[in-house]
């Protein structure tokens, strides 16, 4: 097992819990990425965009950093950010691919009112019963989405 | 001061994708590939988030009101309804296609390629779909 990257994960789950409690305790607010932007997109409620909007550009910005720190912070971290060295990894397809994926993730999100860290980072910390069952359901059909693109179809891509 | 607040809450997270590696779809794929060569680190990224937070909504909660807010906006609805599983489905399949939640796909914004524009292209649209979708009751 690759202990270092289980320690920066852990590192960075930790922030982005601190990041959750950070809002509640400031805002009020359940950190929850696709109502925040939902909201910050259709403008509603009105008047209550100008904090999303900070948010978006906080969350933009905070890979930014890491990558103007660049090697060093590899170093202190160990092992590097990733294997490449590159904060931000490429995507996993084409176009078509991402634009079927998209539109599903925005569908689901919508309707099942939250996405991995709404139900999963916020949701699971208030020991919410619809967020457990949003977060078992969504784990269970991504794992079973990339058995099947991978070890059914794909053959080990 | 809200916006400066939503600001470090923003940055914090998108460090913390960053850190953990959650801005390389290939390191989620590798943990949703529990029948490949599996990678755990997803585990702890989550795991590590929902203890401190767990632990931070205790502290915080114990306080009548948010620093810059009259009232704790928390969710109250307790039933599982099929527009919450159905859509968490529908979720964890383009998460599963993708690797992308919206969370790293957002933060990944700097490093921008033409697959992650129409991601997050679609993705906007996926939202007007779900809130033109009325639900029952």
């Amino acid at each position: 097992m690759d202990w270092s990257s289980s320690l920066q994960g852990l590192a960075g789950g930790i922030l982005i819990g601190l990041s959750a409690t950070w809002l509640m305790a400031t805002l009020g607010r359940i950190a929850g990425i696709s109502g925040i932007i939902v909201n910050l997109i259709t403008m509603r409620p009105k008047g209550d965009s100008a904090w999303r909007l900070t948010f978006l550009l906080g969350l933009i910005s905070g890979p930014i950093v890491l990558m103007l720190l660049g090697g060093g912070l590899g170093n202190v971290a160990g092992g590097g950010v990733d294997v490449t060295g590159e904060v931000i990894g490429a995507p996993a397809g084409g176009v078509v691919l991402m634009l079927v994926a998209g539109l599903l993730v925005g569908v689901g999100t919508g309707l099942g009112s939250g996405c991995t860290s709404g139900h999963g980072v916020c949701g699971l910390a208030r020991l919410s019963p619809r967020s457990l069952a949003a977060t078992l359901t969504f784990l269970a059909a991504a794992i079973l989405t990339v058995y099947v693109v991978r070890h059914m179809i794909g053959g080990g891509a | 001061m809200k916006t400066l607040m939503g600001y470090i809450a923003g940055l914090l997270f998108g460090l913390g994708l960053g850190i953990s590696g959650m801005t390389d779809p290939a390191r989620v794929l590798g943990f949703l590939d529990l029948f490949g060569a599996w990678d755990p680190t997803l585990m702890f990224v989550l795991g590590g988030a929902v203890v401190t937070n767990f632990i931070g909504y205790r502290l915080v909660l114990r306080r009548k009101a948010p620093l810059y807010g009259s009232i704790f906006q928390l969710p109250t609805r307790q039933d599982l309804d099929i527009r919450l599983i159905g859509g968490s489905a529908l979720f964890g399949i383009g998460w599963g296609l993708s690797g992308y939640c919206p969370g790293p796909a957002f933060a990944s914004i700097a490093g921008l390629t033409l697959p992650l524009a129409a991601m997050l292209v679609a993705m906007v649209a996926g939202w007007y779909l779900a809130k033109a979708i009325p639900s029952r009751g």
